[in-house]
């Protein structure tokens, strides 16, 4: 059956990678679409209304909007290689884990890295209580998923390539290896995953982007 | 089968009152164990290390927190009707639309409700822009779920019933029959359920609880010590 399945995104959007990682793992076929935020684009705004931001799913012509409502979506869509496990309650604590991820531990890194001085030093603390919780969860597994790749691993990707970006331009390291061995060895295991390495933003061009964007708050303090 | 559910909860809050419905309309007997959230218990400690809120939902001693998560485990779990619908596609726009509510409308009708002067008219457009989203997405269907109350309806039980309870109080004017006609009516709907009337909390104990907080102005942030 003739299926068109497309992703509206932008080239460094940690969310939308997400959603190319999902896609390539169930080895589904798609075109993307390069979104520029500065000046969104027709298609973008009648696919996501509300909230007019990227990614979007949208297949054969139906939107789906919200990364993590997309990867369930694609879970429930094509069935093969499944990310979610079938156990409620493992389930359950996947999707918590993902909601942590995005509403407290992403926040509170990123605030590690836009902040400087004793701004920074504040914000070091519950990042650092964050990425302990997350450390724990990885205690006997080699993938947030178990022995494979799961949604709650593409969920926390974002560490993968993004906190060693934020640490070259900051020099701070933040998920250091004796603190946080699990974690460490997991972001290498994750990075190594054919898909996912073949996926990223060209690293230099997230360095100059992220560079400017830590200027930017430095300069309006 | 010896089953055992409890949920660690609080009666006023619109995030417990979710996991009841849902817990009700599947059938589930469980107990329920009444938190003091200003002298949070070490069993809430126990079983939400991470956030330290309710609702937390306990089968067979597993805890689950956080009440979207919570409404997503019920339906999976137990047999009875349905949460969310079957099909992906409607599943997924009940989940978006769930997100849009807790993430977007939850602190922006808190805010409009409680904010005074030009504060106050500033979140009120902002509640109207997302309640006529609301409105929209409702179109001609008697709840959100269709014919019978879903994830989205849930999870918009303070829209239904907690906002209306706190405009008593203030006199605020965020959700009116004249402004939303149609979200005005689901809302009826809603609280006429007998699922949902049963769990709801009586109103007079929540305007009392609001009359208080209406007295204590530094309580007022949207803060919620529930999820």
């Amino acid at each position: 059956m003739a299926e068109e399945v497309k992703l509206i995104r932008t080239w460094s959007s940690p969310f939308a990678l997400r959603i190319v990682w999902a896609l390539k793992l169930k080895g589904i076929e798609f075109e993307t679409v390069l979104e520029d935020l500065a000046s969104k684009s027709p298609l973008l705004l009648q696919s996501n209304p509300v909230h007019k931001k990227v990614p979007v799913l949208v297949h054969n012509g139906k939107p789906v909007s919200e990364s993590l409502v997309i990867l369930e979506y694609i879970e429930e869509t094509w069935k093969e290689k499944p990310l979610l496990p079938e156990d409620p309650y493992e389930k359950a604590s996947s999707r918590f884990w993902a909601k942590f991820s995005d509403e407290k531990l992403l926040p509170s890194v990123w605030t590690v890295f836009i902040s400087q001085g004793n701004k920074q030093e504040e914000a070091l603390v519950p990042a650092l209580e964050n990425l302990q919780f997350i450390e724990e969860q990885l205690e006997g597994k080699k993938f947030f998923g178990g022995e494979k790749i799961g949604l709650l691993d593409l969920a926390i990707g974002w560490m993968a390539d993004m906190v060693s970006v934020l640490e070259e331009v900051t020099g701070l390291k933040l998920i250091q290896e004796d603190k946080f061995p699990l974690l460490s060895a997991w972001i290498e295991i994750f990075a190594d995953v054919p898909e996912i390495k073949e996926s990223g933003a060209p690293r230099e061009k997230l360095i100059s982007k992220f560079q400017a964007i830590r200027d930017a708050y430095a300069a309006t303090k | 089968m010896g089953e055992e559910v409890k949920l660690i909860g609080a009666r006023g809050s619109p995030f417990n009152c979710r996991v009841e419905i849902a817990l009700k309309l599947k059938g589930v007997e469980y107990e329920f164990i009444e938190e003091d959230l200003a002298n949070k218990s070490p069993l809430l400690l126990k079983y939400n290390p991470v956030h330290k809120k309710i609702p937390v939902l306990l089968h067979n001693g597993k805890p689950i927190a956080e009440s979207l998560v919570i409404l997503e485990y019920v339906d999976q779990t137990w047999e009875g009707a349905s949460i969310l619908p079957q099909h992906p596609y409607e599943r997924a726009m009940a989940r978006f639309w769930a997100k849009f509510i807790d993430d977007k409308c939850m602190s922006a009708l808190w805010n409009a409700c409680w904010s005074k002067g030009k504060e106050q008219e500033k979140a009120i457009e902002e509640a109207n822009e997302l309640l006529k989203l609301l409105e929209n997405e409702l179109k001609d269907k008697k709840f959100f779920g269709g014919d019978n109350i879903g994830l989205v309806d849930i999870v918009a039980d303070f829209i239904a019933y907690w906002v209306g309870a706190i405009q008593e109080v203030t006199g605020a004017e965020v959700l009116t029959k004249e402004k939303f006609p149609k979200l005005f009516e689901w809302a009826r709907e809603f609280i006429n359920c007998s699922i949902v009337k049963e769990k709801l909390p009586p109103r007079d104990h929540l305007t009392g609880f609001f009359r208080i907080k209406l007295e204590a102005p530094d309580t007022l942030k949207y803060n919620p010590q529930v999820r």
